[in-house]
Formats: C-alpha cells, structure tokens, sequence
C-alpha cells in the first residue's frame, strides 16, 4: 500500500483550496494539495466580472462598509444564510482584495476626474476625487446598493488564480495534479484522510492527514448545460454524502445566471449588465424595468433569471434552433469599454458566436450556475458529524449564501473562507484535538474496498452504457429541476434519478487497463454524480416554499413559519437508494437583521412567530457608533483568529 | 453544413504496455456551431469511451485542451469546425510529456518553470491587510494585467523552434512572465537577480527569433514585444555586472 502523510490534505486547487494550503503552512504545519487537473486549470479561473469588497474608493461606492454588504448579502440569500457567517465574510472581504493586491493581483485602479459611465442605459459623467487617485476601483454588480465590486477587466478570477497558485509555489507547497480523491477514510467519528487515484497510471494510494480540507467546487455538471468547467460534477460533495456521516446541506438552492450564451450555456459575465447593459426581447424592447421598476436589469440574479423565464413564457422570446432566447446588449457600452473591461466576452463572442458584441446583440438566456448547497460546516469550515473534516469555497454550505448567491461574492468567499479555515484548521491540528492514531489497517480496508470496486467494474460484462445514465440525469435535472419548480415534476425527477441510481451500479466498462481511462472515470462518477443529483431533487420536491433561487409554482410564498431552516442529508446505509433528509431551524432571536421582503414584484411571505419581536429588539439597541450598534446586536468579532479582527481602513476615514 | 467530417486522430497509451502509437480515423456528421469541443465528446461518447483529452472551462479561459489541430497549435474547445477543411488531423502539443492520446502534461512542464523562474511577486515585507492598498497608476495595472493574460496553455511552447532542439528553454512563456513581474513595482527585484533566472541560452539569450509563439499565442499576447524588451534590458544587466 503507497501511503503518504502530511498534516493537512486539502483536496481541491481551487482558489479556496490554494489559500488554504498557503494558511496553513504558514502556521508551521505540513500540507499537500490533491487536484484534478493543473491547479491554474481550475474553475475559479472562470470568475470573470469581480470580487466584492466594500473598499468605497470608486465614487459611486462612496459611503460603503461592511453593514451595507452585509445586507446586501443578507438580502441577497433571501434571509436563508447563516448571518454570523456573512458577518464574518463582509468583514474579511476587504483584507482579502488587499493581500491579494499585495501579492500580485493588478486590480483596476481609480482615475481622478471624469469618468463615464452607463446607468440605466443613459449616459452619465462621474467625477473621481483626487484622493482615490491609484487605489482600487469598483463595478457596479446586481443586488448591490453600492459600486463594490474589485476587477482586472473580466479576467478577475484568472488574475487572483495566478497569484495565489503562484504564492503556492513560492511557500513550496506540493500540488499533486491529476489526482483524485475517491473516498474519505473515517472511523465513523473522525476523518483520518482519503484514498486517492492516480489519473494518469490508474493506481490508488493512501493519504492520511489529521485534517482533511474538501475543497473541489459545485455540482453543475449533474445539469446538461452549465456554465461550470465540467470537472464540477459534485464528487466532493458525493464522496463526503458517502461516509455515511457528514451531512450535506441546501443542495436544492441551484443558481441560474442569467446570461450564458446560446446554446453553448459559456457565461458572460454580471459585469456586463453592471456596466450598463441591456436585457431586450424579440421585439428589441428593454423588458426588465417593467417588471422590476428600480433595480431592471440589476436586481439579485434569481429574480432576473425569472423574470427572463417568465418573459419568454409570454412569447417574447428569440426563437432559435436550440429553443427561445433573449438579448443582451451591450453595444451601449461602446467598442473602447469593452475592448478594456469586457474583454473575454468580445472573445467568446468572436470565437463561440461568431459575432461583435460592440456591433450586435448576445443571445442569452438563464443557465445552471452555482451550488449554493455543499458540506454542511460549522464557522470554521469543520463538519459537525465528522471531526477533522473540513470544507471550504463552493463545495462547502458554510453558509453565507443561503438560497441566492449575489455577483462577486463566490470569488471572494473562496479567498476569505481559505484565509480563515486556514487558521481554524491550523488550530485543530496544533491542538490536542488534532492528535489522531491513525491506523494504517483502516485505511488498507478503504483502499481494498475502492480497489475491488474498479476491480469489478474492468470486469463486468454489461450492456449498460454509461454514457446513457448520464445523459438521463443531466436530462432530468434541466427539464425537472430547472428554474420553475412544481411537485409533479420533482416527484418525477425523484423517481427516475432513484432509479437511475440503481442502473447505475450495473453499468459496465469495455475493459482495457486502468491508466488514462475515460471511460472507467464517468462509470465511478456517474452513480456519484446521481446521488447528489437526487439530494437536489428532494430537497426542491420536500421544500414547499420559494426561496431565492428555489421556486415552487405550487408555492410561490416565502415561508418563514415552516421553512426558515437548513435542508440536510445524509447516506445512512451504502445499500439506501436515497438520502435521509432531516432540517436545522435558522435562529431568527439571533439574527442582525430579522426576515424582511427583498423589494421584488409582489410582497408575498409567511412571517415566522419570531419576526417581530425579534425586530423590536433589534430596533431598541442604541450604540454610539455603528460598530458598538452592530456588535450589540450580532457580535462575531470574538468568532475571527485574532489577527484578523482589525478594522478596515478607507480613504474617507471611515473604518 | 450537411459536410461529413473526417478526424485522423493520434492515439497511443503510453502507461499501457499494450499499446502502440497510431493514428485512427473516426467519421462525423457535422452540426451547426460545431467546436471540436463538441466533436471530441460525440466521439468519446458515440464510437470510442477510451479517447483521451483535456478540456476544463472549454471557453478558451484555462488553457487545457492544446493541441496540434492540422499541424497548428491552438485550443480545441474554442475551435469551429466550420473554419477548417472536411479532414482534421489532431495531434498531441510536442514538446510535453505525453499522457495518453491528446492528453499531455503541461502542468509540470509550467510548474518547473515557475520553480526555476520564481514567477511571484517577491514581496518587501507582507501587506498589513488593514491597511488602505498601495497606489497603482491605473494604466500600470492595466499593463501589468494585459502581461498577466498567459493561460500557460503550452501553444507557444509546441511552436518554437528553440524548444524543440533545447529541453531546457524556457520558452515565450518564460519570458513573458519575466516582463510581467520586472513590470510590477510590487516585485522587489533587481535587474540582476532577473538576469540570474533567464540570462542564459536557456532564457532569453536562446531565442533565435523564429516567432512561432507569436503566431500561434490564443491570448495575442505581445510576444514578439516583450521578447525583444526583456532581451535588450538582460543584455544591458549582463554587460553592467561584468564592468
């Protein structure tokens, strides 16, 4: 058996998982990253409009802090995220874009003077103070009450990617490429690491670790279109369901971006919109101003995502060979603008669309985006069911999404959760709880089980295929547990996905050796794939509300009485054909900011009991400044390693 | 459209002792905005489960899927089979360790360089994260950014003339990221210490000008420029530390 040892196994190298790695190897312990592909490869790359992080130097973010973007994000979640959490992030944010300028990143900066601009598809002059002269700027995003988000153009995740995974190198940290992990070795109490396999020769090996950082992005590629890379297929999330006692959470809050182009489902981004651009219909009219009068274009994205669906519904739609679509427009924006700041979307045009987006209009329409749902973790990214188990960036439900994820925010939770589970992690593993006995025969029974279990699958004589399954599930998830959602068709979706599953675990190889085989690596993912792909539906199907991103049609209340709490799931038994799903109520006597209407269409929620009075209170509490105000109503600064409880400076002196 | 495409492609698994490099011809029939992307995946998917490539974002941002696509290196996923003749030929980029069919090992080959170049920014001191940002001319960090655009997909690795007879050189690739950092104030390095990592005839010094990289480069970025630049100021480096 090859084993390896090291402190902390990060499994993942993605932003979240690079940051991670660097933390903890700053606080002296060892530490090794598992990827499936170069670490630069990775989806964070595909982040393209920006980071939020209320800086405020750009004029237009004049006046922001972390209570505006703690709101905004609140807000944002549809009141579903956990609001120590994103107290916790809306205060890191800005000292993760400032160590990441630091280290390399070439954010845009502030011009003083004149700076045009399009808001509302009018062209207005903005004027920069000189004092903002050099420092970081901002872009206007949706859901946002201030200009807060921090780009390099729209190459913004390539930029940060580079330079941590650069920083890795530079700490010398070993990133082993091409490495998957297939299952997390655990005594039922504690994880002790994971068996991994090679991609390129096929063999398995052992890693043990007395912390395990899961770290491998979303699950949207159990959709047939997406705008993920398609290594995020949920197998971190699927391997950790299948310890049988770590619990996922809110797998059914799935975002739907609203601009993927047609049909390719490649994303352009927010920054699009938020610099100016257009929705319009087939009749060239600018529609989302008739359904949302004040934020059109920019309101949160689950509600353009809808409003679009909805638009189309009523025949306003482009119809195309590959179904109906809508237009953005961004040839307001002018060929300069978009030569510099929207850039990789006048290449995708050009090498996707064939087409000028400083010319013409871009088909789009409202396309799988993110995973709001993943690991259940506490604050510090650890499991609550299994010690020693972390998670941190998309893969994990830490939780400061709730049910709708806003622009900018998905880039900026994977550098901040890494910068702090880093230390959380570190202080696990300097601590007595971090000493573990590991045992080298727990691990040869993981590593013999997986080994049998490719084993039998080179072996199988099965007409099977596949390639079928897969298509069956991606099939499923886009026509039944798509954007509108109703109990017939996620009764549906349930059904077919159990038996999927089941299929699934018939399906045959056409043999040959185990190195570099494509073909054995989607029939070990597929039935991965399938039992987060049915998390997702059951957890849309037993929801009888909407909230965020999850819409009912049967349903369409927000109902804080019965549903203002935390899908979970867990695999009890290897042989179950589904997961046992349970819930973990949101405290709403604890919150800063109690349930409240988002301000889109219709006012349409189910107060919970605890509302009001919690309201009241928070409305009694008197402090002299904001920050004794918001520490006597939520305080989390106790909950951050010390060294990161410092106050964010800004340019008007505002801290 | 209505064309029956024809691929001839390369297909060899080195890790496997069974088998032997050859090529294999597949037929397809091709559609409408068809990326080879699209074509490789019904390949995989209709005739052959075992074929072997990259792709990751496949929307021309990560770099993965280089290959020689009818004798010219360039991205699959963001390549129309529209804009190539009815037969294409497919061959793994040179010049990398080959894993198995179109797969190669870029990412060592661009880790090794990082490691051998020190491609970070050397940093004075760690930033003090509370603090208000270091100032930046906007249009210097445009710059920085506009050198900062290499996807390390290999493309001008597989197309220069020095790499193919010099293991060692570090390519355009090399070379650029070099006149990224040297560009960034944030970079605390001296000419000299620029100069220790590629002032050599495995740096900058072995480039014989044959400019495929420029070519070939699917981010247009300024090769051509930036090689000339770092050479003349390695050039003067060298020269003022042997006075």
């Amino acid at each position: 058996m090859k084993l390896v040892y090291t402190d902390v196994l990060v499994v993942g190298g993605g932003l979240a998982g690079l940051r991670t790695a660097v933390g903890v190897k700053r606080r002296g312990l060892d530490t090794l990253i598992l990827s499936l592909v170069p670490p630069k490869r990775s989806h964070s790359v595909a982040a393209q409009g920006g980071m939020q992080a209320s800086l405020g130097n750009f004029v237009k973010g004049s006046g922001d802090n972390e209570d505006v973007h703690f709101a905004d994000t609140v807000r944002g979640s549809d009141w579903g995220c956990d609001q120590l959490v994103a107290r916790m992030f809306c205060h890191m944010s800005p000292k993760a874009v400032r160590e990441l300028d630091a280290w390399g990143v070439a954010w845009n900066r502030v011009s003083q003077g004149e700076h045009k601009a399009v808001i509302h598809g009018e062209q207005v002059t903005l004027e920069n103070p000189a004092a903002a002269h050099g420092l970081i700027t901002a872009r206007d995003f949706g859901g946002t009450r201030k200009w807060r988000t921090c780009y390099t153009s729209d190459g913004t995740g390539h930029a940060m990617l580079y330079t941590v995974s650069d920083r890795v190198i530079a700490e010398q940290i070993p990133v082993h490429e091409r490495k998957e992990a297939m299952a997390l070795i655990h005594d039922g109490e504690r994880c002790h690491g994971a068996v991994v396999r090679d991609l390129i020769t096929g063999e398995l090996s052992v890693y043990l670790a007395k912390a395990t950082v899961m770290a491998t992005g979303g699950y949207g590629r159990i959709y047939g279109v997406s705008t993920n890379a398609i290594i995020n297929e949920g197998i971190g999330q699927a391997i950790t369901l299948e310890t049988g006692v770590a619990q996922l959470a809110n797998l059914e809050a799935v975002q739907f971006h609203p601009t993927a182009i047609v049909p390719a489902g490649i994303l352009v981004t927010e920054g699009c919109r938020g610099d100016g651009g257009l929705l319009r219909d087939v009749d060239g009219h600018r529609f989302m101003p008739d359904y949302e009068p004040e934020k059109a274009e920019l309101a949160s994205r689950d509600v353009v995502s809808r409003r679009m669906a909805e638009h189309m519904r009523k025949g306003k739609g482009v119809a195309g060979r590959f179904g109906d679509h809508l237009w953005l427009d961004i040839t307001v924006l002018g060929k300069e603008h978009i030569d510099h700041n929207l850039r990789e979307v006048k290449d995708i045009c050009q090498y996707f669309l064939g087409i000028d987006p400083a010319q013409d209009y871009i088909p789009v329409r409202p396309t799988q985006h993110y995973s709001m749902g993943g690991i259940r973790t506490d604050y510090r990214g650890e499991s609550p069911d299994l010690r020693g188990l972390f998670a941190c960036g998309e893969v994990a439900c830490w939780d400061m999404h709730g049910f709708n994820r806003l622009g900018g925010n998905s880039v900026a939770e994977t550098v901040v959760s890494g910068m702090l589970v880093a230390e959380y992690v570190a202080d696990f593993c300097l601590s007595a709880d971090g000493d573990i006995e590991l045992s080298t025969a727990l691990a040869s029974d993981f590593l013999k089980r997986e080994q049998t279990s490719l084993d039998q699958l080179l072996a199988r004589k099965s007409d099977q295929n596949p390639v079928e399954l897969r298509n069956r599930m991606e099939q499923v998830m886009m026509d039944k547990v798509g954007l509108f959602r109703n109990q017939a068709d996620l009764e549906s979706a349930v059904a077919e996905l159990t038996k999927l599953l089941q299929l699934s675990a018939q399906v045959g190889v056409h043999g040959g050796h185990p190195a570099a085989n494509p073909e054995l690596v989607l029939a070990y993912r597929l039935p991965r794939m399938l039992k987060v792909a049915l998390g997702v539906a059951m957890g849309a199907l037993a929801r009888t509300e909407s909230r965020g991103a999850h819409f009912r049609e049967d349903h369409p209340e927000r109902n804080d009485r019965d549903w203002l709490k935390r899908s979970l799931y867990r695999w009890q038994e290897p042989q179950d054909s589904q997961p046992k799903l349970d819930y973990e109520p949101l405290d709403v006597s604890a919150m800063e900011l109690p349930p409240g209407f988002r301000g889109y269409g219709a006012k349409n929620i189910v107060e919970h009991p605890g509302t009001a009075a919690r309201q009241q209170q928070v409305d009694a509490i008197e402090g002299s400044d904001r920050i004794e105000l918001q520490d006597k109503r939520m305080p989390f600064l106790h909950l951050l390693p010390e060294k990161y409880r410092g106050a964010n400076q800004r340019q008007d002196g505002e801290a | 459209m209505g064309r029956t495409l024809v691929f001839n492609i390369f297909r060899h698994s080195p890790a496997d002792p069974d088998s032997t490099p050859r090529m294999q011809r597949f037929e397809l029939e091709e559609s409408d905005g068809m990326t080879l992307f699209i074509a490789l995946n019904l390949i995989r998917d209709e005739y052959d489960p075992r074929l072997s490539f990259d792709f990751v974002c496949r929307a021309g941002v990560c770099g993965s899927c280089a290959m020689v696509i009818n004798g010219r290196p360039g991205l699959a996923c963001r390549t129309l089979t529209e804009q190539l003749p009815g037969e294409i030929t497919l061959l793994p980029l040179p010049n990398f360790e080959h894993i198995a069919d179109l797969s190669v090992n870029t990412g060592r080959w661009m880790r090794d360089l990082s490691e051998r170049l020190e491609t970070w920014a050397h940093l004075d001191h760690e930033p003090d994260v509370d603090a208000i940002e270091r100032r930046l001319e906007p249009e210097l960090a445009e710059q920085i950014y506009e050198l900062d655009r290499c996807i390390e997909c290999g493309c001008c690795v597989a197309a220069c003339g020095t790499a193919h007879m010099r293991e060692d050189f570090i390519g355009a690739v090399g070379i650029n990221k070099i006149a990224r950092f040297r560009a960034d104030p944030r970079d605390a390095r001296s000419e000299a210490e620029y100069y220790r990592v590629i002032g050599d005839d495995d740096g900058v010094f072995g480039c014989m000008t044959l400019l495929g990289c420029q070519d070939v480069c699917p981010k247009q970025l300024s090769l051509q420029t930036q090689i000339a630049f770092i050479r003349r100021k390695m050039a003067r480096a060298g020269c003022c530390s042997l006075k």
